[in-house]
Order: structure tokens, then sequence, then C-alpha cells
């Protein structure tokens, strides 16, 4: 026995409701954080991640409101991130009770506010995030790319590289995200998850595309995940965390159960 | 009212520490506390941390919070998280060895490179997530199921030079000292603030505790 593969459920946010696009549209209205919150870490969520989608100012603030709510009630890991570009957003985040940021957008633009980050507030809180869409052509040896502006702008740099360079930059986790798979039910990207996986040194959290509990335990098994992330499968009470624990432990995967 | 004061010194998240002491104990005066006469007039204290040991080190020397931390850990409860708990041992590897506190005798080493799990996986570094902690008897474990789960992240881990200290262990692949137990002093490698159930139970029994094992 040993350290256990986590599930993460992951809160959309815009505006203080939980809402959930399929490839960032066609918006879902799921409910309020701070209940939704409660009630996956009653049902053993090893950490929450919040995500602020339209990250705009105002949402910022209204993120840091919910999280300083769930922090003051839930005592799991929490994750926020959407929108995060400044020192600043960072310590506001970390001061309402979040645990670790994620860094997406602002990493491809300046990589050095990776380091800045790490340094300033430590490894351990520093997620990036790195959408990642596949180039290659079907008899290619697979290849992806960072992709930004939700999956829309291609940036040219090679994901398994860009990988190494944030882990080298601080980074203490990696959020990996197919753009190809996120809101499609179809699975997680496992290629991708395991040639990133495999690449770095710290911990891997594979997300987008889970549509079943079968598909959570694939990512741990063959894409080589510490851990998986899901949102509109636990939001919409399709599965509940425990189910997809129970399921996870059936195909021989060590998870933390109540 | 018993109070506990949070030791604050510029490294780590004092809020949740200090909510998940509230909610653990509501009968509890709960500090966040940068003052010395505010810490030493505290019943319990706790030392949280994260972040790199140098700069923890520093803070605490600069701000002569270590000459505070030295007289509590004579004379009343402490409880020593994360880098907390490493802080205290004599000196650590990370940022090319650096000089702790000297309260418990020991060094803070990395994790080696490149080992393997037991599907021959490499081990990731740093140790993060839910990983069961192999408890040996001591009063702050009362309630708690034995090999309960508690969230680490940590790259650097402990290694005391005596081993009666040993308040319990984990796996990663090796056993490792994962908390501590000298004498009115209690540290911990993990988050009991993150730890939900198992460890919001060991702060409750660390505000109720007389120091005595």
């Amino acid at each position: 026995m040993g350290l256990a593969k986590r599930i993460i459920p992951c809160l959309d946010v815009d505006n203080g409701r939980v809402v959930k696009g399929v490839k960032f549209v066609d918006i879902r209205d799921a409910g309020d954080p701070v209940e939704i919150a409660r009630r996956y870490d009653r049902e053993g969520a090893d950490e929450i991640t919040f995500l602020d989608i339209t990250a705009t100012h105002h949402n910022r603030e209204t993120m840091a409101h919910v999280v300083e709510q769930v922090a003051g009630e839930v005592f799991i890991p929490l994750t926020v991130g959407g929108g995060i570009r400044t020192l600043e957003d960072i310590r506001r985040m970390l001061n309402a009770g979040a645990d670790k940021v994620g860094i997406n957008s602002a990493a491809v633009f300046n990589p050095e506010f990776v380091r800045g980050a790490a340094q300033r507030f430590g490894s351990q809180c520093i997620v990036v995030a790195i959408d990642a869409k596949k180039i290659s052509r079907p008899a290619e040896e697979n290849r992806w790319e960072i992709f930004t502006h939700g999956g829309r702008k291609s940036t040219g740099i090679d994901a398994v590289f860009w990988a190494k360079k944030m882990v080298d930059y601080g980074a203490g986790e990696i959020l990996l995200t197919s753009m190809d798979r996120d809101g499609t039910r179809e699975g997680f990207d496992l290629p991708l998850t395991r040639a990133i996986s495999t690449a770095v040194s710290v911990p891997v959290i594979a997300s987008g595309g889970v549509g079943n509990l079968d598909h959570l335990a694939d990512g741990i098994i063959e894409g080589k995940a510490d851990a998986v992330l899901a949102a509109s499968i636990f939001h919409f009470a399709d599965y509940s965390i425990l189910q997809a624990k129970e399921r996870m432990a059936s195909r021989g995967i060590e998870v933390r159960l109540p | 009212m018993s109070s506990v004061a949070v030791i604050d010194y510029g490294m780590g998240n004092l809020h949740s520490i200090a909510k998940a002491l509230q909610y653990a104990a509501p009968e509890v005066k709960v500090q966040i506390a940068s003052d010395a006469d505010a810490i030493l007039r505290a019943d319990r204290v706790v030392f949280p941390g994260v972040g790199a040991i140098r700069d923890c080190m520093q803070a605490l020397n600069e701000s002569g919070l270590s000459a505070v931390i030295q007289n509590v850990a004579k004379t009343k409860p402490l409880l020593g998280i994360c880098l907390g708990m490493q802080a205290l041992l004599t000196d650590s590897e990370e940022n090319d060895q650096t000089e702790c506190l000297g309260i418990v005798s020991g060094h803070v080493v990395h994790f080696p490179e490149s080992s393997k799990d037991s599907d021959g996986n490499i081990l990731k570094i740093p140790h993060m997530g839910w990983n069961q902690v192999h408890q040996l008897k001591h009063p702050l474990w009362d309630n708690i199921p034995q090999d309960s789960r508690f969230y680490f992240v940590h790259s650097y881990y402990a290694r005391p030079d005596v081993v009666s200290v040993v308040a319990a262990t984990t796996d990663y692949p090796d056993a490792f000292a994962c908390a501590l137990a000298q004498d009115n002093i209690f540290a911990v490698q993990f988050h009991p603030e993150k730890s939900q159930t198992a460890g919001l139970q060991l702060l409750k029994n660390f505000l109720h505790w007389d120091g005595q094992v």
C-alpha cells in the first residue's frame, strides 16, 4: 500500500455559478459552487479544482469569495485556475484559502512568471495547466502542441517539451487537458497523457474527455497519470465520487476510500 | 478558554490552518501571531510553513522568532507542520545545506531521484497526495484509525538521529518518518488542515493535549 491515485472534481465557475460547457460553448448551469464542493468532499473527493472560465476582474473577486467560503468548511486541498496572471492574483487566491493555483496562458506568454511564482510561493502551489491538441497526421508519430484561448490559438510549442520546461521553471504539478477530447465524453487522450506523465518528474493530472468511470481508471493505468480530473460526470450526478473510486479500486488502483 | 497561536513569519497559508483549528475545536481561541508576546502567552503553538527552508530560516532568524520557538519547545505543546516540522531538525540538504533550529536532532534529506514504485514507474517528486500513516503510540493519534490517509506535499523528509522520536512512518517507496514526537513537541510532514476527518481529529487532539506522552 502507498500513495493513492487522486480523483479531482473540477468546478467551472462563471460569475459565482458552476457551469459546464462542451468544447467551451453550450454552457449549462450546474449549481452553487459551495454546495457542490461540500457534496464532493462528503463523497470522498481528494481535492477540488475551481476553474474561472471567464476570468474577468469581477469574476476573480467572486471566485475568491467562493474559495473563502469553501475553505472554511471543506478541509481538503483546493486549487484555483483561470485568469491567474500576476503574483498578486496568486497571493489573493492563497489568502482566500486556495492551496494551489493553476497557471495557463500566462505561462505561455511569460514563462518567467512561473519561475517567479514558484520562488515566491513554493513549487507545491504552482500547477501549470497545459492545453494540448494533436497535430500529427494519422500515419505519423504522435505530436501535440500547446494551444491557448480555450483551444483556439496554436502556439507552435511541442507539448512534451513544454511540460519539461515548466517543471524546470518550478511547476510542482502539471494539469494536462486534451483539447481534442475536452467535453466529448470519449475518454482521455491516453497516448498524450502517457507521453507527458513519463517525461516529467512531477505529478500529472489527466483532464478532458471523461464520459464514464472506466475512462478514469484508463487514465491511471494506461495514461500513467497520478490524478484524474473530471467535471460534468460528477456535476449532473451521473456518478458519485465514491462510485468512481470503487470502480478504480476494482481495477487494481490504490485509492483513498472513506 | 484555552488558546492556540499559529506562528506567522510570512511562510505559508495560515488561514487554512487557523480555519481548520477553529473548526476542530470551536471552544478554543485561535490566533495568528507574529508577535513574541502573543505567541508566548498562548497555551499551545502551531508552527506551520511551506516553501523553501532557507527563506524560512532567514525569516525566523531576522524576526527573532527562532528564539521564541526555542522557548516554546521547552515550555508548551508545540505542533510543527510540513516545513515547520523540517525546521525543527538540525539541518536540511535543501538550498545547499541549511542550518535549522536543532530542537530535534537529525537531518532533512531529499527523496532519492529516479526511484521506482512497485509497478516500475518513476516515483514522482514531490510526494503529493493521500498516503497512509502508520502510527506509533502517542496521544495525538487518539480516535484516528491506524494507517489512515493524510495529505502530503513535499520533496524533503526528516531523518532523525534517534529512532525513539519517530511517531509515525509512511512508505514512499521506503518508510520515512512522517511524524516526530519529543516531549511536548509533535511534528508532522503531512497537512492535517487538508486531511479531512483524520486531520481535523489530529488537530482536535493537539488542542486538548497537555504535552505529556
